[in-house]
């Protein structure tokens, strides 16, 4: 069964002048996460505020747990939990205070309020900051209470807008732990992240957006083979790169991505280990000690790259401005 | 819908416990008003002569300042939910199942509240410099409820303006460069009467200077400083004042309500 479908949204805003929605349709199975993963524009955050009744499109049909959202937005709210790319609590108010006054916002006894926030609380390893005011917090413990806040009557629906945008390694790896334990109790996720590592490590299918569409669906392992088979990697001393690049070049019979800031050389190989050592042989003869050589999966990234043009995490100015042209040139 | 009561209420009570766990915000939104109630006591009531014998500055001027103390609830609300538009707090409340009014009415209602306590510290500063209601027990119980019910009215302006401007220091300057010349062009703290005449007029029908005029009426006072053209709100402040409260609340409600359903963060 499906838990959410979403077909064919459409949202504009200032007029029609910011298309951020252009007909998206997305689904997720009921106890599946599906992650939503685009670039900083691409639309994923409107979807998440039209599933989770914030926001209305302009045209186009979506239902959480077969409950329409926009004829029924009251009985969606009552079974979907909610938890923002910005920690969504009241910051001068404690952990308690907080987890308190959204039970009873469910409508929880105060008993059975304070007996849940007491819950959550243990559930996500803030017993000990309950009497601190959420300020104090670090960026990863805010969004374990902001998560925890979502969490208070059991949604069987959760929508985690980017959930570790901004925090530090540490701060993601503990939401991430947080996260799997939720899903191993059989909570329906939707997650949005503009980080691929994050939709991999979390996500049992993936709806890459941009420009307000799914581009492409799949899981991460029939993404990855949708680019093609693997990369020959090879990282070297800056003086080396205009001839590792000839090496890859000519190993591949491609064209070869080189980036400068990392010193990495790579391009796709279809010869796998024979690659690899052909290009080991000549770094040798050319008397080249590269620093690493390798050949690599593709990741997310690759796949990102390869749908759209650009990587995930940086998106031009230009390309903001008019997002359909460069649509356009790609086909 | 059966919980529109008990949410607001919740969301009446996270805002008091706001002031207990930062208690400077009531200190100094307490502070202000009396540190109004000394300047104006001290710097002013020397030369500001009511024109009546046996009747001192203090006695007119604790209405007016009364007035515009409740008259800036609306600062106080604006910014409070602009902030919690800001922090995304207002997108969660909009994602819980309750009802579409709580939130608003719920901050209007701690507002307030929060003037009761600065109503109260305000009067009894006001008692120490020498400020002596002669009307009775009960109309000076009443003269607080109306002021109350005025910065009731007054915070549903500042909800409207809290959810539509961008950021909580916008909806401070808004809301300073609104209120304060209306509690100024009023009777307020003189009397109108050296205004320029198109001043006056405006000064009369003032919705402050209603409140101000009733005040003074149910503290005991009569309504001077300030009759110009003898209009009707001049001579019916109490009745002119209600007249303004109720219209407030009947355009600003909707609209706030409306708004808060309607609105998009960001």
């Amino acid at each position: 069964m499906k838990s959410v479908i979403a077909e064919n949204l459409v949202k504009t805003y200032d007029k029609g002048a910011v298309k951020a929605l252009n007909g998206l349709n997305l689904d997720v199975e009921e106890g599946t996460v599906l992650g939503v993963l685009g670039p900083n524009g691409a639309g994923k955050t409107t979807t998440v505020r039209i599933l989770a009744t914030l926001l209305t499109p302009d045209s186009g049909h979506a239902t959480v747990a077969g409950i329409d959202v926009i004829k029924n937005p009251d009985q969606v709210r009552e079974v979907i939990g909610l938890s923002g790319q910005y920690a969504a609590v009241d910051e001068t108010l404690t952990g308690w205070d907080n987890l308190v006054m959204f039970s009873r916002l469910y409508h929880l006894s105060p008993s059975a309020s304070k007996k849940r926030a007491e819950e959550l609380l243990e559930q996500f390893s803030l017993t000990d900051a309950a009497k601190r005011p959420i300020r104090t917090y670090s960026g990863g413990m805010r969004r374990r209470l902001d998560l925890a806040a979502s969490l208070i009557v059991r949604p069987k629906i959760l929508f985690l807008d980017e959930p570790t945008t901004g925090l530090d390694p540490r701060g993601r790896q503990e939401m991430w732990g947080v996260i799997e334990s939720l899903v191993k109790d059989g909570t329906t996720l939707l997650l949005t992240t503009q980080y691929l590592e994050e939709a991999d490590q979390l996500a049992d299918d993936i709806a890459v957006i941009d420009h307000g569409t799914v581009i492409a669906r799949g899981t991460s392992d029939q993404l990855k083979r949708q680019v093609g088979g693997e990369r020959l990697e090879i990282v070297a001393e800056s003086q080396d790169l205009k001839k590792v690049t000839e090496i890859v070049e000519r190993v591949s019979g491609g064209k070869a991505l080189v980036e400068e800031s990392s010193r990495q050389v790579s391009a796709p190989v279809t010869t796998g280990s024979k690659a690899l050592i052909e290009a080991a042989r000549s770094l040798d003869d050319a008397g080249i000690h590269p620093l690493d050589i390798g050949l690599k999966r593709p990741s997310l990234d690759d796949v990102f790259i390869a749908l759209t043009g650009h990587a995930a995490e940086d998106k031009k100015e230009e390309e903001v401005v008019d997002p359909r042209a460069r649509k356009r040139k790609k086909k | 819908m059966k919980h529109a009561v008990s949410d607001s209420l919740v969301v009446t009570k996270r805002q008091l416990l706001q002031l207990i766990r930062v208690p400077e915000v009531l200190i100094f939104s307490t502070i202000q008003p009396v540190m109004f109630v000394l300047l104006f006591r001290y710097v002013f009531g020397g030369s500001i002569s009511t024109g009546i014998p046996g009747v001192d500055y203090v006695q007119l001027l604790m209405p007016g300042i009364f007035v515009q103390t409740v008259a800036f609830t609306l600062a106080g609300t604006a910014v409070g939910l602009a902030e919690d538009m800001q922090k995304g707090l207002i997108d969660r409340f909009r994602s819980l199942p309750i009802s579409r009014s709580a939130v608003v009415f719920g901050r209007a209602l701690g507002d307030s509240t929060l003037n009761i306590v600065v109503l109260t510290v305000m009067g009894l500063a006001g008692y120490l410099v020498g400020w002596r209601p002669s009307s009775g027990f009960l109309n000076v119980i009443l003269g607080f409820a109306f002021l109350l019910l005025f910065g009731f009215a007054m915070s549903w302006i500042g909800v409207l303006i809290g959810l539509s401007v961008r950021s909580a220091r916008v909806a401070n300057a808004a809301v300073f460069i609104a209120v304060f010349p209306l509690t100024f062009l009023s009777n307020a703290f003189a009397p109108t009467t050296g205004m320029p005449k198109a001043l006056q007029y405006f000064a009369e029908w003032n919705p402050v200077s209603t409140m101000v005029a009733g005040c003074r009426e149910l503290f005991g006072l009569e309504n001077i400083f300030g009759v110009t053209a003898n209009s009707w709100p001049s001579q019916n402040p109490l009745e002119m004042s209600l007249i303004y409260m109720v219209l407030i609340m009947a355009v600003f409600i909707p609209l706030s309500v409306r708004k808060y359903i309607n609105t998009a963060a960001k």
